[in-house]
């Protein structure tokens, strides 16, 4: 298993991997692991989505590659980007990285840009939509204003905002919700980023919107070519525009394969519980499944598979008391489970 | 936003008249008159005074008129000749009494506003941006120590220890050798060494308090998603902090600035007679006490009318700072 990483590795070098990532919490008494060893790596110009249930630490992996987490976490592990155009940033950790220092910034919004969720609090209220794009422009791109201004009114024009002279001096409560998460996405890709980092887009939009903000996004990767790390906990939008799904339950990669071998052959009883607790269009007698229980705290947890106490399939005296490894069950799909560790022992054997 | 500016003047036309009712009905509430007071002081220095001379004196001042008829004189003196009437216990005319005082009230003022905001926003950023630490701690317990000290307190404490190692109390504003010469930069010096103790005196308190409101609106700005995409953005922490959180956190304490209007112009009382400062709030206190009640009726006027207008300012400021009320200006 080890070597075909390696291999892999050997061959082309991926724009962004991360290997055993850890992100811990220090609580008062206790140590909350909220990023448990988390390893993927994302493809130049693809787009990898990372899904889970709200707290399964989701966010806190992909923040950790900007290295935007909050002081009281500590974050361990690799995470190396390999840039197509700074030859320099190759081999380097970004966590070993000073957080606030020169070398971070410089990749901030430059090589690496992000979305966020709520464009109305991750907006400025103070400051006109022009003020806060060309904020980055003017720090990675050129200091000549005016060409500045040239470069924002382009992105305006990009994602689809209208009438962009105008609009350069409105302040961001006299756009829609919609309206906001384009100024986002311009401001994220006006250094022409490498990697764009998007957690939870969508999520506060309306559907209609949704869709259209999706559809904004992938065209741009298009005509861009940025990679893109998809953050949300809707398995509807990793279907329109992921190339990979990595499933994270409780600060785990419980499942990573291809975007149709994610939904036509799930391998996780978590995956499959998420897949079946999706509503489909035309089957209205059905009945949504949902996966009972609720996502533990990750405090002092023990040895046994996280989804332990929620799982139909659960061996008792195997998957509550061994630590449970990654299984390859096809060359690009693996997943964290033992119903499918002696699937691999028998094609071993074979 | 000049009609805006325009409609709120207008507004505060028939406030301010509304006031001045309520003002003068409250100065004549107190049992007795100016003469009451006047006969009562003559009394205790031996001299009687007859029960004619009495009415003759209530007849010359007015006061034997229904409180009404009093106001509306008092109003007609002041809209067509500005003149605020006379002060019983000054003997010269109301607004001669006020200038006299106000240039130094003034000064105090200001110089303790100044004082107060250029020590407290600071410490609140620190405050916030280093929470829990040390500093934050140490800031935290002189600010509850100067909010739960009254001032008076503090005065005579400070007043003790400039007298025990300087030995000088520093009463006043002055020294008696500067007191009635001229202006020079002796007198000044001895203006600036004598302003020490009270815009600490007067100025502690506010300080503690606005530490602790700039540190719980830092702590709020801090938080916000913004800051993370400005970070994101790959700006420098420097200046995330000064371009959103501070002037996000700025917001609510300069829309404020208005009410303090009010304040500058009358200065405190009760530290202004500890320490025997020679501003407005005293002159007040007397005017009260001797039912000088020109005195004292203008002088809540004047405060009203700052404060209705410190109002009007605050607005204009708060709608100069936010977007999104100008927006709503525009709009309606």
């Amino acid at each position: 298993m080890k070597q075909m990483r390696a291999n892999k590795r050997s061959t082309e070098q991926p724009l962004l991997s991360v290997e055993d990532l850890k992100v811990t919490i220090q609580m008062d008494n206790a140590v909350l692991k909220a990023v448990d060893g988390v390893s993927f790596t994302i493809e130049k110009g693809k787009t990898l989505g990372l899904v889970g249930e709200s707290g399964c630490g989701k966010s806190l992996t992909s923040r950790s590659i900007m290295s935007l987490n909050p002081k009281e976490c500590e974050t361990t592990g690799e995470i190396l980007f390999n840039s197509s155009l700074d030859q320099k940033l190759k081999g380097l950790n970004i966590l070993d990285l000073d957080p606030t220092g020169k070398k971070i910034r410089s990749i901030r919004g430059k090589k690496i840009s992000m979305i966020f969720q709520e464009p109305m609090t991750a907006l400025s209220p103070l400051y006109t939509i022009g003020n806060q794009i060309m904020e980055n422009i003017l720090l990675h791109r050129t200091k000549n204003k005016k060409e500045a201004k040239q470069i924002a009114l382009e992105m305006l024009r990009k994602v689809g905002i209208s009438d962009e002279e105008k609009r350069f001096n409105d302040y961001p409560h006299e756009f829609s919700g919609g309206m906001r998460q384009r100024v986002m996405i311009a401001i994220a890709l006006a250094c022409n980023p490498e990697l764009l980092i998007a957690d939870e887009p969508t999520t506060a939009l309306d559907v209609t919107i949704q869709a259209q903000v999706l559809e904004l996004m992938k065209s741009l990767q298009d005509e861009l070519g940025m990679a893109i790390l998809l953050v949300t906990h809707d398995l509807g939008v990793i279907a329109e525009i992921c190339d990979e799904v990595a499933v994270m339950y409780l600060g785990e990669i419980v499942e990573k394969a291809p975007v149709h071998e994610i939904f036509n052959q799930p391998k996780h009883p978590y995956t499959k519980g998420l897949i079946n607790s999706m509503p489909i269009l035309g089957t209205g007698k059905q009945r949504l499944e949902p996966i009972e229980g609720t996502v533990p705290l990750a405090i002092n947890m023990s040895h046994k598979c996280g989804f332990y106490d929620r799982c139909t399939h659960r061996i008792q005296g195997i998957c509550d008391v061994q630590a449970v490894p990654e299984t390859q069950v096809s060359s690009n799909h693996s997943v964290r489970c033992f119903l499918y560790n002696e699937h691999e022992e028998d094609e071993q054997n074979a | 936003m000049l009609k805006y500016i325009i409609k709120r003047f207008l507004l505060v036309i028939p406030v301010i008249l509304f006031v001045s009712v309520i003002v003068f009905f409250v100065i004549q509430l107190p049992p007795g008159d100016y003469v009451t007071h006047y006969a009562a002081q003559m009394a205790a220095q031996g001299e009687k005074m007859t029960a004619q001379e009495i009415t003759e004196m209530r007849q010359n001042l007015n006061l034997d008129r229904h409180w009404f008829i009093q106001y509306l004189l008092w109003m007609r003196d002041i809209i067509f000749y500005f003149d605020f009437g006379h002060s019983f216990n000054y003997n010269e005319p109301v607004t001669a009494v006020i200038e006299r005082y106000m240039v130094l009230t003034l000064v105090v003022s200001t110089i303790t506003m100044a004082f107060t905001y250029l020590v407290a926003i600071p410490i609140g950023i620190y405050s916030a941006v280093k929470q829990y630490s040390i500093g934050d701690y140490i800031a935290s317990a002189i600010g509850f120590l100067g909010m739960a000290t009254p001032n008076f307190l503090l005065a005579i404490i400070l007043m003790y220890f400039s007298y025990v190692n300087f030995g000088n109390p520093l009463l006043g504003l002055f020294s008696s050798e500067y007191e009635d010469a001229a202006w020079s930069w002796g007198k000044v010096l001895d203006l600036a060494k004598h302003m020490i103790i009270p815009v600490i005196v007067i100025g502690t308190a506010s300080t503690a308090g606005l530490i602790r409101i700039m540190r719980a609106q830092m702590l709020d700005e801090i938080n916000k998603p913004n800051v993370v995409t400005a970070r994101a953005k790959g700006l420098s922490e420097q200046k995330i902090l000064y371009k959103y959180p501070t002037r996000a956190a700025l917001n609510p304490i300069v829309s404020t600035l208005g009410w303090t209007i009010s304040s500058i112009f009358t200065g405190s009382t009760i530290t202004a007679i500890v320490l025997n400062l020679p501003i407005q709030g005293p002159v007040m206190y007397e005017a009260l006490l001797g039912q000088d009640m020109y005195l004292a009726g203008t002088w809540l006027l004047f405060m009203a009318v700052l404060t209705v207008l410190g109002t009007l300012i605050s607005d204009i400021l708060l709608a100069w700072l936010d977007p999104k009320i100008r927006t709503e200006i525009k709009g309606g």
